[in-house]
């Protein structure tokens, strides 16, 4: 039972930073019908940013403290994700609007492999220990289960901005006009919506939101290097696939479910597979899912259907 | 303003529109007076909404030039020209339907920020389309085909114009509905709103509107007053069913 609970425990953490990667993905493709792989990318740029900061302050001002600093990092790691997500869509997307799929799909992937080799050259290609600036003293809520303090911060601030994100497309002005680009761009302009605007803005969020989930990787696991943001971002994919993609609802959910899904399984794929797999697999739960909703259920645990635009 | 009142509001001088390398509309010369109602008619594919949605912005021009209240706008795009006071209730009637009624209608109001204007605008749509005031919170995609053109027009009024753009407002809609659109385009004429109106439905166009052009394959080929077009027997034979 207290395993079972650890792994619930275990799961809604990473699951919570799965969906705000997820977020990023089926906001461009709610907007644009884009799977713009390279949003995994943006994640590791805004925890190698944020440990860039982290060491520059830690140099300069040693004696300030652990929490402003880490504050001050993401401060400068989310926009500086932001612009990058700016001038992904300004300097590649934008231009290939119209354009056959497949040709923004294989610069999406181009992108990717770009941000990477730069990551690697200004980073190099060694692991770096990310400081852990929020204690990962674990505590015991419940006896046998436990949960860390930088644990806690994660699916806080996952919530709150999550629930933020939703307020805005719900209830604002500007979420509407999102809404509304979303479904019909010129329609959309016809109502005055400067829709490429609309269209860079959407980008800047979700590279905001992979910002921050960056910094929570590298301060959950404690390490950061150029190639972190692959597998996240494949993860999250599969979540937003999973919860239906440009659902935003779903991005959320199918984060959250996907990460349940992974750490209960990592806790029984021993038993399961009879000792022939241990948990050090239980990458694989991800992508069986993904097959398993590809099959039977293509639009998604809250997808209406797939969008009609391509 | 530069206008005074012997310059037209709108004014098309040899437009050619072109889809890829195929010409669909073929210098086009068309003006608009303040406040006068214009219509345009013709066949299926004649080049009508084409024309429609190059003066609205979402179609370039491939020649000739766009005048607006004195300005060239040809090449402005279609979120500024709302801006100066064009908007186009399109073909099929645009309402985005994974919104509700109400978020389509302040979609209309989208440039404003005058809350109270806008509300007070709002509950003028209202009495204009009761029917749509009952389902404010529905999403859009739920109402039948006439309560969303009452919605689409609305939604473009909501952005105060001074052009009104109406693109087969009647399509697909039962006469009774037709009627009451017509009454609520008739009030919007009279207070002030320059309309041009696309119909196939050329009879109503033309009871309408104070002076038609008819459109040929991308040509305009006959001009006239409503009632000029109503009694040209090759109209009559054309467009009028005769
Ligand atoms: N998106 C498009 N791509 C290519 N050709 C088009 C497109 N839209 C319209 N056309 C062509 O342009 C011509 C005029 O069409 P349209 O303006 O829709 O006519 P109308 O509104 O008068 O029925 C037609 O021959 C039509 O086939
Ligand atoms: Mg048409």
């Amino acid at each position: 039972m207290e395993t079972l609970l650890q792994q619930i425990v275990n799961g809604l953490v990473v699951g919570s930073v799965y969906a705000l990667v997820a977020l990023g993905y089926t906001m461009v493709y709610g907007i644009l019908g884009l799977i713009n792989f390279a949003h995994g990318e943006v994640v590791m740029v805004g925890a190698l940013t944020a440990l860039q900061t982290l060491l520059f302050l830690m140099g300069v001002a040693p004696d300030m403290a652990p929490l402003l600093k880490l504050a001050i990092a993401v401060l400068v790691a989310v926009p500086v994700c932001m612009i990058l997500g700016f001038l992904m869509e300004r300097l590649a997307y934008r231009r290939l609007r119209g354009a056959p799929r497949l040709a923004p799909l294989i610069t999406a992937i181009g992108m990717s492999f770009l941000l990477q080799t730069l990551a690697m050259i200004i980073w190099g290609r060694n692991y770096h220990t990310f400081p852990q600036l929020i204690s990962t003293d674990p505590l015991q809520p419940i006896d046998g289960v436990f949960i860390t303090p930088v644990q806690i911060a994660i699916v806080i601030i996952s919530a709150l901005m999550m629930a933020g994100l939703i307020l805005l497309v719900t209830k604002t002005r500007l979420g509407r006009a999102m809404r509304a680009t979303a479904e019909n761009h010129r329609v959309a302009s016809l109502m005055g919506v400067d829709t490429n605007a609309i269209i860079a803005l959407t980008f800047v969020i979700g590279a905001g939101l992979a910002a921050v989930a960056g910094v929570m990787f590298a301060s959950n696991y404690g390490i950061a290097h150029y190639a972190m943001g692959f597998m996240p971002g494949l993860k999250a994919f599969t979540a937003a696939v999973l919860g239906g993609i440009g659902n935003l609802g779903g991005a959320m959910l199918g984060g959250i479910v996907l990460g349940l899904v992974e750490a209960v399984g990592a806790g029984y794929i021993e038993t399961m597979t009879f000792g022939f797999l241990n948990s050090s697999y239980q990458d694989i739960f991800a992508f069986v899912i993904l097959g398993i909703v590809l099959i039977f259920r293509p639009t998604g645990l809250l997808g209406e259907r797939v969008s009609d635009r391509a | 303003m530069h206008t005074n009142p012997a310059s037209p509001l709108l004014q098309l001088d040899g437009v050619k529109i072109a889809y890829g390398g195929i010409q669909a509309v073929k210098g086009i010369s068309l003006e608009l007076y303040k406040g006068e109602m214009v219509c345009l008619i013709g066949a299926n594919g004649a080049g009508k909404t084409t024309t429609l949605n190059a003066i609205s912005g979402t179609l370039g021009l491939a020649g000739g030039s766009i005048m607006y209240d004195g300005d060239d706008i040809g090449t402005l795009p279609t979120h500024k020209r709302l801006r100066k006071g064009i908007a186009l209730v399109p073909e099929g009637r645009g309402i985005f339907t994974r919104l509700t009624v109400e978020e389509n209608l302040r979609m209309g109001a989208y440039i404003r920020n005058d809350a109270a204007a806008i509300d007070a605008d709002l509950e003028r749509v209202y009495t204009m389309l009761p029917r749509v005031k009952e389902r404010l919170a529905q999403v859009a995609g739920t109402l039948s085909g006439g309560e969303q053109q009452m919605v689409a027009i609305g939604r473009a009024l909501l952005s105060r114009p001074k052009l009104l753009l109406l693109d087969e407002p009647s399509m697909g809609l039962a006469p009774l509905v037709v009627e009451k659109i017509f009454e609520v385009v008739q009030t919007v004429k009279n207070e002030g709103v320059t309309i041009l109106l696309v119909e196939q439905n050329a009879n109503l166009a033309l009871e309408f509107a104070q002076r038609g052009y008819v459109m040929e394959s991308g040509q305009l080929t006959i001009t006239g007053s409503g009632r000029e077009l109503l009694a040209d027997p090759k109209v009559r034979a054309a467009y009028l069913g005769e």
